[in-house]
Formats: structure tokens, sequence, C-alpha cells
């Protein structure tokens, strides 16, 4: 049985598990960023803290996925649903991009436009989200990118943990050492990964002509 | 001391890094306003750090700098700025903002209406020499010179009385430069406000000071008008003369 048959064939089951797969990569994501970015512009603010937070970060991103998904079970109320166990481990691993760059896009902001708003009486607050984010933005959408990737990849070994996602075509055909069942949840996995390149990479390209 | 001429202050105040290297030694003059007061001196004389206490990006480790009277730890520090323009070499725009953002962004954080906000720009656009074309332009579209008129016309936006100007001419050609220096003479006759200019060098300094203050290793050596400054017996000074090329007779002259 070819590819394209098999994917006809069981449509309504790989839709269903392409839409698991999004829903994991989507959720995990949004917290990602609504975590990592205040982390990011925290460590910008606060010296100090910077080296203690990117290194617990690089620890996660060290430890091996399919290990983490283990470590995690245990854990109240995650542990219950393979769901959320599946989706707090994403956003764990997507964090390291998302509060580097974070920092690095506003470390990278030239200090005379700093000097010059801080001089002209900007607030903290204005200066954040009036110079620092926006001339930041493309290299925090560039850590966004390179977030949603790797989350693609990594999703489909939550279905080692039965959180579902195209992963389970892929762990289905290794046990039946069947290729097309393999490739009918790789294909899509690579296609959307490939998908959140090109449109996160268009839009930071959108961003970046603004700047001097 | 009548302080009341005095728009900025400077009081025994000195400046230490955290290290306690002293960057600032026992700094006392004044800025009698409306004139355009120089500090000259080599890089890390401690001009530029002078200037800064005066907005607050820096705070004095003693003594006391007093800003129309009133002492800047006294000041509420986004206040006190904003009484401040503030212009910069490099002019420090922001390079996501049009030329006319970039100009209105102080009177819009001070909420004023849109109308208002567009009319003040205009007027600082013809103030400053500019086209009216440029206001859509972002800074990566000007050349160097209109740069630095943007960044004069934004530091004058919330018509402050009172300007802090760090090298804004340094990084220009020298015939930009000298057009810029004419017209910003030009300005000051009208607008007449109290200025504070950084620069190393002297030909600046002679040509826009009402007085120049000389800065060296954070102390103050001399505190004159050009005319005096070009007869100082002062070593120092003489040493300025000769490094910019002065005539001989003019050394001579005050020697």
């Amino acid at each position: 049985m070819n590819l394209w048959n098999f994917l006809v064939q069981n449509r309504a089951d790989v839709a269903d598990l392409t839409f698991e797969h999004l829903w994991m990569v989507g959720i995990s994501t949004l917290i990602a960023v609504a975590v990592g970015i205040p982390l990011g512009i925290l460590i910008a603010r606060k010296p100090v803290l910077r080296n203690p937070v990117i290194a617990a970060a690089n620890i996660i991103q060290t430890i091996p996925s399919l290990a983490l998904f283990g470590f995690l079970l245990p854990a109240p109320w995650i542990g219950e649903r393979a769901g959320r166990l599946a989706i707090l481990a994403l956003t764990l691993y997507a964090l390291l991009p998302l509060i580097r760059n974070t920092y690095a896009g506003i470390e990278g902001v030239d200090r005379a436009v700093i000097e010059a708003a801080r001089g002209m009486g900007l607030t903290d607050w204005q200066l954040l989200v009036k110079v620092q984010l926006p001339l930041a933005s493309p290299v925090i959408l560039a850590g966004i990118r390179v977030a949603v990737v790797i989350s693609v990849g990594l999703a489909t070994i939550a279905a080692a943990i039965g959180a579902g996602g195209l992963g389970e075509l892929i762990f289905r055909g290794l046990a039946m050492v069947n290729n097309t069942v393999i490739l009918a949840g790789a294909i899509p996995a690579a296609v959307m990964a490939l998908a959140a390149d090109v449109a996160l990479g268009w839009m930071e390209r959108r961003l970046a002509p603004q700047r001097g | 001391m009548d302080s009341s001429e005095a728009a900025v202050e400077f009081r025994d105040v000195s400046y230490r890094l955290p290290d306690g290297r002293e960057i600032l030694k026992d700094l006392s003059f004044a800025v009698t306003r409306g004139e355009i007061l120089i500090l000259l001196g080599r890089s890390g004389s401690g001009k530029t750090t002078a200037l800064k206490l005066v907005n607050r990006l820096l705070r004095n480790s003693s003594g006391e700098v007093l800003v129309d009277s009133r002492s800047t730890c006294d000041w509420n520090v986004i206040q006190l700025r904003r009484h401040i323009g503030y212009a910069i070499q490099e002019a420090g725009l922001f390079p996501h903002y049009t030329v006319e953002r970039n100009i209105g962004l102080i009177p819009s954080l001070e909420s004023w209406p849109e109308e208002k906000i567009r009319a003040r720009v205009e007027e600082l656009v013809r103030l400053v020499g500019l086209d009216r074309e440029l206001l859509s332009r972002f800074p990566h579209q000007l050349s160097g010179g209109q740069r630095q008129r943007v960044g004069v016309a934004r530091a004058l936006a919330a018509d402050p009385t009172i300007l802090l100007m760090d090298e804004p001419f340094g990084a220009l050609d020298a015939l930009t430069r000298s057009e810029l220096q004419h017209e910003f003479l030009a300005l000051q006759q009208r607008l007449k406000k109290t200025v504070l200019f950084v620069t190393h060098d002297l030909n600046e300094a002679l040509l826009l000071g009402t007085r120049i203050a000389l800065l060296e290793e954070g102390n103050l050596v001399s505190l004159t008008s050009p005319n005096e400054f070009r007869n100082s017996s002062e070593p120092l000074v003489t040493r300025y003369m000769r490094a910019f090329g002065a005539p001989l007779d003019q050394l001579r002259g005050g020697a």
C-alpha cells in the first residue's frame, strides 16, 4: 500500500493526530512565550539573575526528551493526563531559545538609542514597550521560530507516553515495521515544521526593514 | 549666591565610580540663564559625566547639582528629564520611528492633543531647516546632518528651557558640522535656551561658547569667555591653542 492511499483511507485518523500535534505545539509555545519573554526581559534588567536563569534553561535543554517525559510522570495534576505532561515538557524545551533571544535582542539595541530615550525622560516601562521590545522583536521572533521547529519534532516523542499526535503513527509504524505508516506520521510533521519555519521567517523579515 | 540667575549650578560636586576612581572632583560652577556653556576637555576628562549629572543619568557621589534652584535629588527624575532637552552624538534616533514620531514622542507621552503635536513637529522641522517631506522617513533614510537636525528638533520638542548637548555635531564631516554650528547659533539667538554643550573640539568651543569650562582629569581648570580663553596664560589652555593650530601671534598676545 502506498503512502497516498494510506493517508486517504485513514484521513480522519491522520487529521485527528495532526490536530493533536498542532494543539500540543501551539499551547506549549504560547506558554513558553508567556514565560520566556518576561524571563528574558528580567535578566536583561537584573544582570545578577542572568547566569542562573540561562544555566537552568540550558540544563533542561540537555535532558534527553524521553527522560524528561519520564521525570514528569509522577508530578501531581500534570502527570494525570499524558497531554498535560507533553505540553509541560515541550514548554520547558522551548524556554531556552525564547529566554536567550529575548535577552540578546534587548541587549543588542544600540546604546545611544537607550541613552537618548532615558535622557529624554522615558520611564522604564515606556523604554521597554516603545523602544526595547520593538527593536528586539526580529530577534525574539527568531527565537520563537527555533522553539516551534524544535517542538514540532519533539512532539512526535510525546506519543511514547500516550499523548497522541503524529508520533503515534511513527511508533505504530515502527512496531509494525511498516515504512508507509512511519512516513504517514513523519511527513506531515516535517511539512508542519517547514511551514512554521517559512511563515515565521517571513514575519521576521517583515519586521526587519524598519531597523536603521 | 544668586541662584535665580543660574539655570544649572554645580556645588562641590564629586562623582566616583563604584571602584572608588574619582571622575569629577569638587566641581563648582553656575550656568547662567540663556548662555551656551561649553564643557571642553579631552576624552576621560569627565565632561560627559558632568553633563549626565544634570539630567540624573548619573548621580553625584557628593555635593549638589541644582536645576532651576532645586537639587536634582529633589526632582522627580522623569519630570527633570522632560524639563531638559537632550541631544547626543549620532543623535540616538529611534530607528523604528519615522522622523515625525521621533520628534513628537515626548509631546505624545505628555498627552498633548494630536493636532498640537503635529503643529509643533512641523514648526520644529522648519526651525532646524529640514524639508517637510522628510517627516515620513525613517532615520536610516537620512544623511548624518539630517539625523543631527532631527536630534536637535527632538530635544526641543517639549520646549525645555535647558538643553544638554553631548558632542551633537561630532560625527559629521567638517562642512556639514560648520553649517550646523552656524545654524545652531542662529537658532539660539532666537530661542535663548540655557545650553550645556560638551565638546573636545576647541574651534567648536570658541565659536559657540558664551563661556568655556575647561576640564582635565575631573578638575575645572578654567572658566572663561572665548576671548579670555584665547589670551589665557594657563599652561593647559596654551597647549590646547597650540594643538589646534592657533596663529602664533594670538598665542603670544596673551603670554
